[in-house]
Order: structure tokens, then C-alpha cells, then sequence
């Protein structure tokens, strides 16, 4: 039989139905494999042993009255950017101090409600600031996966939800909740060889998840299958009445829409994403991913998203913006760190100095910048107009296909050590994946193939504002042709 | 004629503009579900939100909007259907989110006017620029401890609206009555209490001088001012303080003032070198607001009658002088007070009671119109009472005057008392015989052609009857018995 930390959600969740395993076994496997491998990969802030088994207990009880529910059992990891009532909550930072929320966000809670066990709080860059999972207040994250041949250096595992997808990848939870902004599902996810959907923005209701940038931030799953991911989905998502841009509309059945098929689809291949410099081994992977689907039938149009080479500074001019005002309420009055001073001023600087780390500041000042009087038309402005393009080439688009198929990143996971000296150089890495939150489509990424040295790769499908079922179609017959296998170095029961 | 103040160098006019802050008359706070209760103890009406903790999320309170729309219809003011909540960044302790939520660049309500009332019986009318919605701020408390400061976020995320008037008043009594009127309105409307001691009205006044046909001059905003005798107070004072300034050759700086009540002056708090920049732009968090034009009909279809158009009932209907008119629609209460009492009666005549003897009897015992002993119902009973005859209007003054100490109806009074009015004409005409046979020489004088004494018999009469004749017949039987 599979290690039960080998099981897929899916998986997990037929054999608990068929009580050939039980919800605290399943729950214990992953425990352990934590036990063993967190203080190596980092991938936890917190981890919550007795809440997760104390679930478990009930979801066997659950399970022995035949209530089951969609999740029952089921144990998940999640980032530490959703408030969970009584269990710290960090956002990886050291600002919120020991901060335990009293309240839930929407999202955890659908998926208490659904039966799910929570094993803990998966690391993130502080305040889902970063693309490679180093900004951490609690420490790196380090990518399960290791190059051939380069087994002593670590990898990013991407960012910012690198605990989440490392936590996933290396077996240690079925699932993970994640938070995308600017690709901070779909990057780690493919740095990690598994699965996330960044949804619609508005599918998910933001409530009670700690803001980074609001008109970007959307949580979506992460997990080993295209179809865990709609299973997870079809849990998090929904109207919210204390959201007021979460979207009034009904939750179709993501799981279902992953059998659809392709046939008939037309797939668009922006032109604008075969970068200069774009990896060969990438550029040859996007193309096996055109050939699997026009061998399923689909027709591969190519399109012009004319905005593209915008999209990157756009995004680096909202998101900060948004920022450095969402993050104006970390100020050592309320909660979280307190660093006293001589008065209230000195106060609020010296909270701020000690609690903030040095790419949040980085991104708070760019953002009070761009939003001064005299830079505000250049800068916020424009970038609202250009961001108004961006979801136009979209629109555009739209009209000739339905979903569009493109690369996750433009390289596999890189070193620790590396592009840390350059931000510019880091922020590249959301390239394919940021104008997707401009725009407020949904993207999943998927494990498509590996590079030279077997790091995985993940190809991105985006599709029309709402339409994830069509995303998962595609997503689902990417995964199938891939036949993506490949395990990473470090990982439970290996 | 205009409002000047004399300087060394001649006249100067005063040029006023105000920004009102009204607390919006709602259960919830403008985000959040949080109430709204004045007076209650510190931080218990307060929710996550309010205080601005993690993953918090505002959500528009529709009420608030409502009462927002109908100030607008009220103001005679443009209703935009599509508005914008923006954020106003700033550093403070008892602002929790480090922004206001407020609307700066979208306004939901846009250009309107109020008619001003001043003490000369003219009228004026007063632009208003716009108005929006916004978040109130907690409360710093700096006098709880000797080295700290205690913050109270009962007030925080409070709905206020900000209405804004253009630069069209001249004189500190335009500002007042300009003040009162809009305070008024707000009354009326139910979409503000208008108490400005506990702080629901606040305004900013914006003060500028200039020589008469001159264009503008630059302005100074004295803040927070909490009552309708301050604001007319600080724009002399300010007006003064920069009539000095140019004369004594300098410039009058733009910066924001602070009125000192105890020393009837103002203060500089900060210059505009100081000025925050306030970083706004549109809230992510909130979608823009957009109003159906038919739910907007629907609330002004909902709006109740407002001072100005009771006023024109009152002198058109009811042929009240316009100053009656004024006075009895200067409060909602008061004119209430008055329907009921001239419903089904002679208006005039109620107008004529209410506006003297019975406000005059409020002031003497110390009540308002929410508290009277006399109720409308029977203020309205004691003027049936001299209609019929019951009571002449002397004697009607008494019984109020008895419903004034004791509350009660006005017949129990006429009762208790034996104050009725005798309409009996066998009594009256005894009473006659006895004056005029006292006083026969009179009589003798009269009826050679001293009409003047006429009035006299009438006295005598009446003084005989204790006051209780019915007058008009004691007159008619005088005429008679005298000829």
C-alpha cells in the first residue's frame, strides 16, 4: 500500500471512506513526516499536534456516523497570512509579535466546516512579500528538490508561499491554503513541483487574511494534483458579505470540470512571452504543452497581450502602494511588537524599525513614494491606467480563445544565495505570473516536465475571469500528458 | 448693508466659508457593525474592524448612505449615483488602520444650496460645495495618567458627513445663521442629533479678509469649533487678528488656527509647510458606490417636510406672519408642538399662544418643548375653552399658567378653581344695576356725552364679576343699559 503521506487528496479521501486508513493515522503520518523534516526544510511556523489529532478524532467519529464531508480528515497546511482563531498568527513577520488572532478568516473556516485538519501554519515571505521564500522573519524555506549532482545547495522553494508548496511537495501535508499577488502560488508551486490555482480575484473571500496588496491578494490551493486543487477550491471559495469585493456568484463544481477535456478549445499562445533570454529548456517545454493539447484536439491560436513588458512595473508600483497603507496599522498601539520611545512618534519608528524586515520596508517606501503628492499622477495614476490595458489585452483576447497557455517562471528554482543581492533581478521572476493578478483572471500552474538538472518546471494556464472550470480542463489534460512523476530529494517515508 | 470691520486703512470685508462635520444618525457604525451609542464606556463599541486588526474588511453600511442621500435631497444637492471611497493616510494613536476611510476625490453628494435667515428679516442663499462620507477617529485621552496617553475607539469608524459650503458668507451672523439653518435641516431630515457639545456637529471655519471688490486673500481654517456662538466668535476674531497682519504690512500665512474659547482668540496649530501629505487613493478594500436612480427616488419620496416649505404653509395656509412662520419651524419639536395644537382650530390664534404665553411659560419654569408640562393636547383644549366661551382670554392666561405648576387638563382647572365665566345675562345685568347705581354721577356724565367712560363701567363690572364675565356680554348688556 502508499506511504500514507503519498496519498493524493483524493486519494486520502477514498481511502478514509473505505476505513483503510483512519482520519488520526493519516493525521499522525503527516505529523511525523513533519517531526522529521520541518526542522531541515522550514516549511512550518507553527505546528498544532493536538488541534490537528483532536480534528482527526472528530473526523473519525465523522466518519463512523457516515457524515462525512468534502475534507473530512483530510490534513492541510496552512499559511500563515490566514487568521485562525487561537493559534498564532504571523504573516512571517516579527511586527505581530505573538499576535493570536480571536477571529477566523472565511476561508479556514469553509474548510472547518468541510472537515478538514489544520497541522499548522506554513511559512511565507514576511507579509507574502517576496518570490523566494528568504524574507521570513521564522527563517528561509528550503526546496525539497535538490540539481543533480548539487545535492549541498539549497533551493528556494519560491515565494511567497514557499512553506505552503514545500510543505505539499515534500509530503507533509495533502494540501496547503496559499495567497497569490503577484504569483505567489503558481511560482512556488512550480519551483516545487505541484499544483496551485490562483482563482478569479473575488472567488475567495478575503476576510480575516492579512493584506498585502487587496486589489491583487487572492487565496487559492496548493497540492499535488490538478484535481486536489479543485476539490480544495470548491471549499475555499464563495460569496462573502464581509468581503465587499468577494463576487456574488455561485461555485460551480471545479472536480467535475477536470474530466472535461480540451477538445474543441482554442489555446492561445501570447506572443509576448517568448522573452529574449527565456531558458531553451522552457521555451521547449511550452511547446510540448501546445503539442499534447492540439494532440487532444484543441486549436492553438497565437495572440498579442501588447501590454505584457508593462505589466512587471505596474505591479511594482500598486502592490507597494497598497502596502505601504494596508501595513499603516502595524504600529505598536494595538497588538503585535511594541518598542516604546520617548513619544508617540519615536514609538511608531522604533515598533516599525525592530518589526519590519529590510523587503518590507524596501516595498513600504517605494509605496508611500508613489503615492506623494506631486509623484502620485506619474507613478499610481499611470499604473492604473496601464493595469486598465492590461485587462483590455485580456478582453481582447478573449474574443479569439479560451484559455490562454504560457510558462510558470522563466527558470527552475534557483539557490539560496542567488539574485538575493538584486531585487530587480528577484522581481523578474513574476513576469508570466503578475499580470494575471492585474488583470484579476485565474492561472493555475502545473508540473510539466523538469529541467537539465530534474528541477521541475510548471506551464501556466490562465483562463477568462471566472471560467477557473475551463482552467482546470486544460490544467488537468497538461498533467495527464505530462505524466509528471518525479520525487523530490527530501521528502516523507523516502 | 453689508458687514464691514473698520480698519486703520478702511474697510475690510470678512469672507467665510465652513466644512461641517455631522455625525450621521445611525445603530452601526459606517464599516462595521459596531454601535454608535453616545456616552458609553470607553472601547465597548468597538469591533475588529474599528480597530483596525489584521485581515479586517470594511463593509458599506447602507443606512449610512441612505442618510447620506437624504442630507443631499434636503440640501437641494446633486446626488451622484457613482461616488469613490479613498484612503487619507496618516499616523495617529487613535487611528487604527493608519488611514480614513473617506471620499475625496467623489463626493456622493455634489453642489447644492441652503437659504439662510438673518436677524433682519432677509434672506441669503448659501452655496454648498458637497458632500461626503467618511470614518470618524477614536479618542486620545491625555488626562488619565501623568506620562500616558489612553485611547477610546467608541467614536472610531463613526459615519460623518462632511458638507462643505462655498466662500458665500460675509458676516459672523451670516455663519451663524448659516450654521443654525443647516443644523436645522439635519434636525428635520433625522439624518443627524445636530448636539454640538457632545460633539455630533463640529465645524471648520475658513476665514479670509479683503478690501471691498477685491478678489480673494489667503485664507486661514480655525478648527473644531463646537458651537454656533464660537464659529460667530472665532470669524471677528480671526478676521481681526489678520485685518492686523496686512496692515502691519505683512501676510496673512495659510495654516490651520485653533480657537481659544477663554481668550477669544486664535492660535496657530500647524502651517502649511506642516501640512500632511495625505497619500489618498481609492480604497481597494471597496468597490466604488453606485446608486440606482429609482432607490434614490424612493428615499426622497421618504423625505419628511423641511423648514423652508413648512414656513411657506404656515404664512400661506394658515396666514401666519413670516416671523411666526420662522419661529414656530425653527425646530421640528415646536412646529409638531403646533400642529397639534392649531389642528382643527384657528391657526392664528394658536400661533398666537404658542409663540407667547406658552413660551413664555416654558422659559419662566425652566422646560423645554420635549419636556412641557403642558402638552399640546392641552394647550389646544384651553384655547376650545375660551372659544366657547368658557374662558376669557384673561382668565384663559391664568388656567395656563395653573397647567404650567400642575400638568393637568385645562377644564380640571376651570373646574377645581370655579374660574368658569359667567354667560349668565340675569347675573350679569344684577352685577350692572349695582355698578351703575354706585356710580350715578357717571352714569349722569356718560349719557350726557362722556363716551370715554364707557370703558370704565366695563371695569367696574368685571372687577364686581372677579374677572369671570363673559366679556362680550357684559358689553353689549353695558351698551344697553346705559343708552
Amino acid at each position: 500500500m502508499t506511504a500514507a503521506t503519498d496519498l493524493t487528496l483524493a486519494g486520502a479521501r477514498a481511502a478514509l471512506a473505505r476505513r483503510e486508513i483512519s482520519a488520526v493515522e493519516l493525521t499522525r503520518a503527516h505529523l511525523e513526516a513533519i517531526e522529521a523534516l520541518n526542522p531541515r526544510l522550514n516549511a512550518f511556523i507553527t505546528v498544532t499536534p493536538e488541534q490537528a489529532l483532536a480534528q482527526a478524532e472528530a473526523a473519525d467519529a465523522a466518519l463512523a456516523r457516515g457524515e462525512a464531508k468534502p475534507l473530512t480528515g483530510l490534513p492541510l497546511a496552512i499559511k500563515d497570512l490566514f487568521c485562525t482563531a487561537g493559534t498564532r498568527t504571523t504573516a512571517a513577520s516579527r511586527i505581530l509579535g505573538d499576535f493570536v488572532p480571536p477571529y477566523e478568516s472565511t476561508v479556514t473556516s469553509q474548510l472547518l466546516r468541510d472537515g478538514a485538519v489544520f497541522l499548522g501554519k506554513a511559512n511565507l515571505d514576511e507579509f507574502a512579500m517576496g518570490s523566494s521564500n528568504t524574507s521570513s522573519a521564522f527563517g528561509a524555506v528550503e526546496n525539497p528538490w535538490k540539481r543533480q549532482g548539487e545535492e549541498g545547495t539549497v533551493l528556494v522553494p519560491g515565494g511567497s508561499s514557499g512553506g505552503s508548496a514545500a510543505a505539499v511537495a515534500a509530503r507533509l501535508a495533502l494540501g496547503a491554503t496559499a495567497t497569490d499577488t503577484g504569483g505567489s502560488i503558481r511560482q512556488p508551486a512550480a519551483f516545487c513541483g505541484v499544483a496551485g490555482i490562483k482563482p478569479t480575484y473575488g472567488r475567495c473571500s478575503r476576510f480575516g487574511i492579512i493584506a498585502y496588496a487587496s486589489s491583487l491578494d487572492q487565496a487559492g490551493p496548493v497540492a499535488r494534483t490538478v484535481e486536489d486543487c479543485a476539490i480544495l477550491l470548491n471549499s475555499m471559495a464563495g460569496f462573502d458579505p464581509r468581503d465587499s469585493t468577494s463576487a456574488d456568484l455561485p461555485v460551480p463544481d471545479f472536480a467535475a470540470a477536470c474530466e472535461r477535456g480540451v477538445k474543441g478549445l482554442r489555446i492561445g499562445i501570447p506572443r509576448e512571452y517568448r522573452l529574449d533570454g527565456l531558458p531553451a529548456e522552457i521555451a521547449a517545454l511550452w511547446e510540448q504543452g501546445m503539442a499534447w493539447l492540439k494532440a487532444e484536439g484543441a486549436t492553438l491560436v497565437e495572440i498579442s497581450l501588447p501590454h505584457t513588458k508593462y505589466a512587471l512595473p505596474t505591479y511594482y508600483i500598486v502592490a507597494p502602494a497598497e502596502a505601504s497603507s494596508n501595513l499603516a496599522r502595524y504600529d505598536g498601539v494595538r497588538f503585535g511588537l511594541r518598542e516604546n520611545g520617548e513619544d508617540l512618534k519615536d514609538l511608531y519608528e522604533r515598533t516599525r524599525a525592530a518589526g519590519f524586515g529590510e523587503e518590507v520596508k524596501r516595498r513600504i517606501l517605494i509605496g508611500t513614494y508613489v503615492l506623494s503628492a506631486g509623484y502620485y499622477d506619474a507613478y499610481y495614476v499611470k499604473a492604473q491606467q496601464v493595469r486598465a490595458l492590461i485587462r483590455q489585452d485580456f478582453d481582447h483576447a478573449w474574443e479569439q480563445v479560451d484559455a490562454i497557455l504560457a510558462p510558470t517562471t522563466p527558470s527552475a528554482a534557483f539557490g539560496r544565495d542567488e539574485k538575493q543581492d538584486d531585487p530587480v533581478a528577484m522581481y523578474l521572476n513574476d513576469v508570466f505570473t503578475v499580470t494575471a493578478n492585474l488583470a484579476g483572471i485565474p492561472g493555475l500552474s502545473v508540473p510539466a516536465g523538469q529541467d537539465a538538472k530534474g528541477l521541475p518546471l510548471g506551464l501556466q494556464i490562465l483562463g477568462r475571469r471566472f471560467d477557473e472550470e475551463t482552467v482546470f480542463a486544460v490544467g488537468r489534460a497538461i498533467e495527464r500528458n505530462a505524466g509528471f512523476s518525479a520525487l523530490p530529494a527530501l521528502r516523507a517515508a523516502a | 448693508m453689508s458687514y464691514t470691520i473698520e480698519g486703520a486703512t478702511g474697510a475690510w470685508e470678512v469672507v467665510i466659508g465652513l466644512e461641517v462635520h455631522a455625525q450621521v444618525t445611525s445603530e452601526a457604525k459606517l464599516f462595521s457593525g459596531a454601535a454608535t451609542e453616545f456616552g458609553a464606556e470607553p472601547n465597548t463599541q468597538v469591533s475588529f474592524i474599528d480597530a483596525g486588526f489584521p485581515g479586517m474588511l470594511p463593509v458599506i453600511n447602507r443606512e449610512c448612505v441612505a442618510q447620506a442621500v437624504r442630507t443631499g435631497l434636503g440640501l437641494k444637492a446633486q446626488v451622484n449615483l457613482w461616488s469613490r471611497f479613498d484612503r487619507k493616510n496618516y499616523f495617529y494613536a487613535d487611528l487604527p488602520q493608519g488611514y480614513q476611510i473617506s471620499q475625496y476625490q467623489f463626493p456622493v453628494i455634489g453642489q447644492g444650496e441652503i437659504q439662510i435667515e438673518l436677524p433682519d428679516g432677509s434672506t441669503k442663499m448659501i452655496g454648498i460645495t458637497r458632500l461626503h462620507l467618511e470614518q470618524d477617529a477614536g479618542k486620545s485621552l491625555h488626562d488619565q495618567h501623568p506620562n500616558k496617553s489612553y485611547i477610546d475607539l467608541n467614536r472610531s469608524g463613526v459615519a460623518l458627513m462632511e458638507i462643505v459650503s462655498e466662500p458665500d458668507m460675509r458676516s459672523p451672523e451670516e455663519a451663524g445663521a448659516y450654521l443654525t439653518k443647516l443644523r436645522q435641516i439635519l434636525r428635520y431630515l433625522g439624518t443627524c442629533d445636530g448636539n454640538m457639545e457632545q460633539g455630533s456637529l463640529r465645524a471648520d471655519v475658513n476665514v479670509s479678509v479683503r478690501k471691498p471688490g477685491e478678489g480673494f486673500r489667503t485664507r486661514c481654517e480655525v478648527k473644531n469649533v463646537n458651537s454656533i456662538r464660537f464659529v460667530m466668535q472665532a470669524v471677528e476674531a480671526e478676521a481681526r487678528r489678520q485685518i492686523e497682519v496686512w496692515e502691519a504690512g505683512e501676510e496673512v500665512v495659510q495654516e490651520t488656527r485653533l480657537f481659544d474659547t477663554t481668550r477669544g482668540e486664535t492660535r496657530s496649530m500647524r502651517s502649511k509647510e506642516d501640512a500632511h501629505d495625505y497619500r489618498y487613493f481609492p480604497d481597494p478594500d471597496l468597490p466604488p458606490l453606485v446608486l440606482q436612480q429609482d432607490w434614490v427616488d424612493q428615499v426622497k419620496a421618504g423625505l419628511p417636510e423641511l423648514p423652508d416649505e413648512r414656513r411657506a404653509r404656515y404664512v400661506g395656509e394658515y396666514g401666519l406672519t413670516p416671523y411666526d412662520a420662522h419661529v414656530l419651524t425653527l425646530e421640528k419639536e415646536t412646529a409638531a408642538f403646533y400642529e397639534t395644537v392649531a389642528a382643527g382650530r384657528d391657526p392664528k390664534m394658536a400661533a398666537n399662544w404658542v409663540t407667547g404665553d406658552f413660551f413664555a411659560g416654558l422659559n419662566r419654569t425652566g422646560h423645554s418643548i420635549g419636556d412641557s408640562p403642558v402638552s399640546a393636547e392641552n394647550l389646544g383644549g384651553l384655547l376650545d375653552l375660551i372659544k366657547d366661551g368658557t374662558l376669557s382670554g384673561k382668565l384663559a392666561k391664568e388656567v395656563l399658567e395653573a397647567m404650567f405648576e400642575t400638568g393637568k387638563p385645562p377644564a380640571a382647572i376651570v373646574e377645581e378653581r370655579g374660574l368658569k365665566q359667567v354667560t349668565d345675562t340675569g347675573a350679569i345685568e344684577a352685577m350692572i344695576d349695582e355698578v351703575m347705581a354706585k356710580n350715578a354721577d357717571k352714569v349722569a356724565e356718560y349719557r350726557s356725552g362722556k363716551d370715554k367712560l364707557f370703558g370704565f363701567f366695563v371695569g367696574q363690572t368685571m372687577k364686581a364679576m372677579q374677572g369671570k364675565g363673559n366679556p362680550a356680554l357684559v358689553n353689549e348688556i353695558l351698551k344697553r343699559k346705559l343708552a
